[in-house]
């Protein structure tokens, strides 16, 4: 929680959300983390299709992926569905 | 006052809400039918066949369904309706809070209906009492013509940019719901002017951008997400001050309605019947209360000073309007039609001996509960009450706080 909590006479009613999720960082939730071998990717990007929190970005310029270790969970499923076992899931 | 024309017509009160749920201009009605609601919705889906109707009707698997089908139409900005009773009350227990939490304007009419088990499809208000504290306003009827005039205030009570919350609208199962009556109705053009178009109010998103308050692909926002112990009571907080501007908005609208119609009832959240010199007197909700005025009227003639206070709504409970009504009375006994138990009586009595603990006079107040799984309150029990009550002023001693009324023993 990084800003200032805000009263009830403030807040928009219904639990809208008033500011992106994106300010909660939920990688800390993980036990295992996902670990790319560069050797072995082929560079399919279905770890980046599968991923359900959006934590294996895409960057088309430089045309590589990353995990963004803020938001990732560890559940596995990038290392589950890799066609080329190049992800491996490692105890932090 | 300018009243607009209206025709007289025999309805049930099934048939009196569908009547006016048809009129008032509804986007949305999703439900699953339940004896004695059922006519309300098979009445309407008669209406969506003949194209009297451009409403999207869906056919629920069940109340829980239907409910949260009205929730998420509602959300989207969409007039929402449906109704329900008893079992289904209870199956929709969970979306009831998800409903007012996510400030989803549904109207829903229900036909009181007793609880299982045993099995009964009469009338006893014990499916809406336990959901009182579910922040749906309650509005409780005496008849059909009110049962078909609240529906409409119902739809401008909970729309209310002030409101924004469920509204549940009670009619008494079978003696309501199932029997003809004349019932005056305002013409098309009239309810549709009176209860106009759903308007939104403006949030701040998570983008910070200021939008109107519905679910739009053009401006996405999120409703009721996960809300801890950091926001949830905030949240809660809110819908407590809408309730506490819910007073206010209800006689606003009743005072408005009047004058198209010429009907009012009470002050719009409390209906007094012979009050102002009243010495004894009976508070209760429902479809009794007409038969208790005619008791009323009895005694009066025989120059008892005898009243009734007729609670029409019960969510917001109009605690000052109530002991200002009664604040002449010696005795009180409040007649409910549902019961609490272990509890020191009734739901409305501890209600009622709350409001009146501080009040500046302090009334005896006795508890009878009447008429479970809807056995009838004959006006000859109703007089056994006020004679009971005659006898406390006398002695200055209720000998019983507590009485269940025409049951064997």
């Amino acid at each position: 929680m990084t800003s200032e909590k805000k009263g009830w006479k403030e807040l928009p009613i219904a639990g809208v959300c008033w500011k992106p999720s994106t300010e909660y960082l939920t990688g800390d939730w993980r036990t295992y983390k996902p670990v790319r071998n560069p050797e072995k990717c082929n560079m399919c990007l279905i770890c980046h299709i599968y991923c359900p929190d959006g934590a294996i970005p895409f960057n088309k310029e430089t045309g590589e992926i990353s995990f963004d270790y803020d938001h990732c969970k560890g559940c596995g499923i990038c290392a589950n569905e890799c066609p080329k076992k190049a992800i491996e899931m490692v105890l932090e | 006052m300018v009243l607009a024309k209206q025709k007289l017509l025999a309805m049930s009160g099934d048939e009196a809400v569908a009547y006016a749920v048809k009129q008032s201009k509804v986007d949305v009605v999703a439900a699953y039918p339940i004896t004695p609601q059922t006519i309300i919705v098979e009445k309407f889906s008669e209406y969506v066949h003949d194209g009297e109707v451009d409403t999207e009707f869906i056919c629920t698997e069940s109340e829980h369904s239907a409910l949260t089908a009205c929730l998420t139409a509602s959300a989207t900005g969409a007039r929402t309706f449906t109704a329900s009773a008893s079992a289904g009350l209870a199956l929709m227990h969970e979306i009831l809070y998800v409903t007012s939490g996510c400030r989803a304007p549904v109207v829903m009419a229900i036909t009181n209906r007793a609880l299982s088990a045993p099995i009964n499809i009469h009338c006893d208000h014990a499916d809406s009492m336990v959901e009182r504290d579910a922040c749906w306003i309650q509005i409780y009827v005496e008849n059909s013509q009110e049962a078909y005039d609240s529906t409409i205030q119902a739809f401008r009570i909970a729309e209310h940019p002030d409101i924004l919350l469920p509204v549940m609208v009670m009619l008494d199962a079978f003696f309501l719901s199932h029997t003809l009556e004349n019932v005056n109705v305002l013409p098309d053009e009239a309810v549709q002017k009176f209860v106009g178009t759903r308007k939104l109010p403006f949030v701040i998103t998570h983008e910070n951008k200021r939008a109107l308050f519905k679910l739009d692909p053009q401006n996405p926002m999120t409703m009721g997400p996960l809300d801890l112990y950091d926001y949830y009571f905030e949240h809660k907080r809110q819908q407590e001050e809408a309730m506490q501007k819910a007073p206010q908005v209800i006689q606003q609208i009743h005072d408005e309605y009047e004058k198209i119609s010429g009907r009012r009832y009470g002050d719009g959240l409390i209906d007094p019947y012979r009050l102002e010199d009243a010495e004894i007197a009976t508070i209760c909700m429902g479809s009794t209360a007409g038969t208790v005025k005619t008791v009323v009227d009895q005694l009066r003639a025989e120059g008892v000073k005898a009243g009734v206070l007729r609670l029409r709504a019960y969510r917001p409970l109009p605690a000052q309007n109530i002991v200002d009504a009664l604040k002449n009375v010696k005795a009180i006994a409040v007649v409910d039609r549902s019961h609490s138990f272990g509890a020191l009586g009734s739901p409305m009595f501890h209600e009622m001996r709350h409001v009146f603990y501080d009040a500046s006079t302090h009334p005896h107040l006795v508890n009878y509960i009447y008429g479970l799984g809807g056995r009838d309150m004959p006006p000859n029990l109703i007089n056994e009450i006020y004679q009971d009550l005659l006898k406390i002023v006398r002695t200055n001693r209720a000998e019983k706080l507590v009485k269940f009324i025409g049951v064997r023993e």
